[in-house]
């Protein structure tokens, strides 16, 4: 079944409206493409509309959420955090305030509209910020739990979501928890372990069934949370599988693959191989999955990847 | 009024002292703003807020005086002072939150104290909240922004106080970037506007008394001061935005602040 993150962050966030009075929901200009039409509609004192003012969006929030609120503010990645990193260093994190910046459209999901609107560096810029947590969830049930967690977490948070219908990877029943992996796909002795983020996590389990027709076992990992990033799961998949291979649909610089990389250079060095936007802008497109193509984030380049990886382990 | 005149200017004085103590000590600060905001963050201290009230410092570098009011108004401890700037210290260059007990919002970056205090009256309704801003700041667009929003959501409990002194970090507000006709630019985004002489305790506490009946619109007051106050040398010049003075410098701001 195909269905959007954003479709699952607005449903969860109706349902938080009705328990909890204390979430409130603040847009630039944006309430219906990043689905909080149905929440403002249910909840219309709890609501505001701030205008295509991204740095109030997330000030402002800050005075809500210091008056005792849990300020969920919704605009595209590009725009928040794309342009509202300092008012997030200052006014949220370090200021310890539960402010919640919820960016969609990341990766290349608003594919049509070009490289402006592309979100490609956001993990990169909220993951180096100290007390942020960062939770990037891969399918539409994943982004009802991660927005419930995210709520409760107390803590000033980026929840990352995408535009586009995704297959649905996870089900009802898998335990959401922020700061714990999930796993996909757990391969008998498995030779790489394939460690992702969001939608694109879904070629690597195509990718997964096709290596192991080949005779290749993998195991999948499905990173949600990027910080505070689950260390002692890394490094064990890492000593299970003795090889890594990082995907995401996002900078390699300073994104999953370089928080991995720097996870287990720390502790416990195996081969990586990384898959994602290599140090370059995205650009128009009718659909993402030809820039996914374009950009080598497919099926095909996971398994080149695997294999290339099983080589570099006999080095 | 529960304090006389004599008393808030005699508190004022002391405040003054206490500013040019702690950055001659420190070696850093910014003097300038710290003494053109003295009067009235004392008025807010000692007789405007009330315990229910809020106030925001959106110009943080100002934070000498504010420190310096809070330990005359006893929430600070007055033997903190000596310690501005230093390692492990509550009071940080720019002032946070997490870190000094009273201190409303981290500041320091301009542009985003008032959206901060716009953001809690928009929730907090029967409170009033206050918020200090400079006229420098008033080129950031983040402070536009919350212009916009308090007016729209007609934020009536928030009441804005603007130092306006004239000066910014490399010139005059003139020379760097000119705001234009400031009350005009106010009252066309829908605020209530009163301009004060932001030295003169009567004004400054009368103008906060007007603005609490207005019911259908945010405030803001034009606080018209001197820049660096009190201090013949550094009033009016620019170059004392952010510089401690040398010890002969000291010594004569201190004399003439006495």
């Amino acid at each position: 079944m195909m269905k959007s993150m954003r479709d699952g962050f607005g449903e969860a966030l109706v349902e938080l409206g009705k328990k909890n009075p204390d979430v409130v929901v603040l847009t630039a200009d944006l309430a219906d493409s990043t689905r909080v039409k149905e929440f403002a509609e249910a909840f219309p004192d709890r609501f505001f509309q701030v205008g295509v003012a991204e740095q109030a969006l997330v000030t402002v929030a800050a005075g809500m959420a210091e008056a005792g609120k849990i300020p969920f503010t919704t605009s595209y990645a590009v725009f928040s955090p794309g342009r509202t990193f300092e008012q997030i260093k200052v006014t949220a994190a370090l200021s310890d305030l539960p402010v919640k910046i919820v960016g969609s459209h990341a990766g290349f999901g608003a594919s049509m509209y070009g490289a402006t609107h592309q979100s490609l560096e956001d993990i990169a810029l909220m993951r180096v910020i100290p007390n942020m947590v960062v939770v990037s969830p891969c399918d539409y049930l994943e982004a009802k739990k991660a927005t419930v967690a995210v709520a409760e977490n107390g803590k000033p948070s980026y929840l990352r979501l995408s535009r586009q219908d995704s297959p649905i990877i996870t089900d009802e029943n898998s335990k959401f928890e922020i700061g714990k992996i999930g796993i996909l796909k757990e391969g008998k002795n498995p030779q790489v372990a394939i460690i992702g983020t969001g939608p694109i996590l879904n070629e690597a389990i195509l990718a997964g069934e096709e290596l192991q027709k080949n005779g290749i076992e993998i195991t999948v990992i499905n990173n949600h949370t990027i910080k505070p990033i689950d260390e002692l799961s890394i490094i064990r998949a890492a000593k299970t599988c003795g090889a890594v291979v990082t995907i995401e649909e996002h900078q390699i610089n300073g994104g999953l693959g370089g928080a991995i990389a720097e996870v287990l250079g720390r502790n416990f060095p195996v081969p990586i191989e990384m898959i994602g936007v290599n140090d370059s802008f995205g650009e128009s497109a009718k659909d993402y999955r030809e820039l996914w193509k374009k950009f080598g984030l497919t099926k095909e380049n996971i398994i080149e990847a695997v294999k290339k990886v099983i080589v570099r382990k006999s080095y | 009024m529960t304090h006389p005149h004599g008393e808030l200017e005699n508190i004022s004085k002391k405040v003054r002292l206490d500013i040019i103590d702690m950055i001659y000590k420190a070696g850093s600060g910014h003097p300038g703003g710290s003494l053109s905001a003295v009067e009235v963050l004392v008025a807010l201290y000692f007789e405007i807020l009330k315990d229910n009230d809020r106030f925001f410092l959106s110009n943080g570098h100002v934070c000498p005086a504010l420190y310096a009011v809070m330990a005359e108004k006893g929430v600070v401890d007055k033997n903190l002072l000596s310690t501005y700037t230093e390692i492990g210290s509550a009071l940080q260059g720019h002032p946070e939150r997490t870190k000094l007990k009273g201190i409303e919002n981290t500041s320091g970056p301009l542009g985003l104290g008032l959206a901060q205090a716009a953001g809690y009256a928009a929730i907090k309704k029967n409170e009033y909240v206050y918020c200090m801003t400079s006229d420098g700041e008033h080129d950031e667009g983040n402070h536009w922004e919350a212009v916009a929003f308090a007016a729209k959501y007609k934020l009536s409990n928030l009441i804005q106080i603007v130092d306006v002194n004239g000066i910014q970090i490399e010139g005059t507000v003139e020379e760097i970037m000119p705001l234009g006709n400031l009350k005009e630019k106010y009252e066309a985004s829908g605020w209530n506007v009163i301009e004060i002489d932001g030295h003169d305790f009567g004004r400054i506490i009368d103008s906060i008394d007007k603005v609490k009946n207005v019911k259908d619109r945010p405030s803001v007051i034009l606080a018209k001061t001197i820049f660096g106050k009190g201090v013949s040398f550094m009033e009016g010049n620019p170059d004392w935005h952010a510089k401690a003075p040398n010890e002969k410098e000291y010594k004569k701001a201190m004399e003439e602040l006495k």
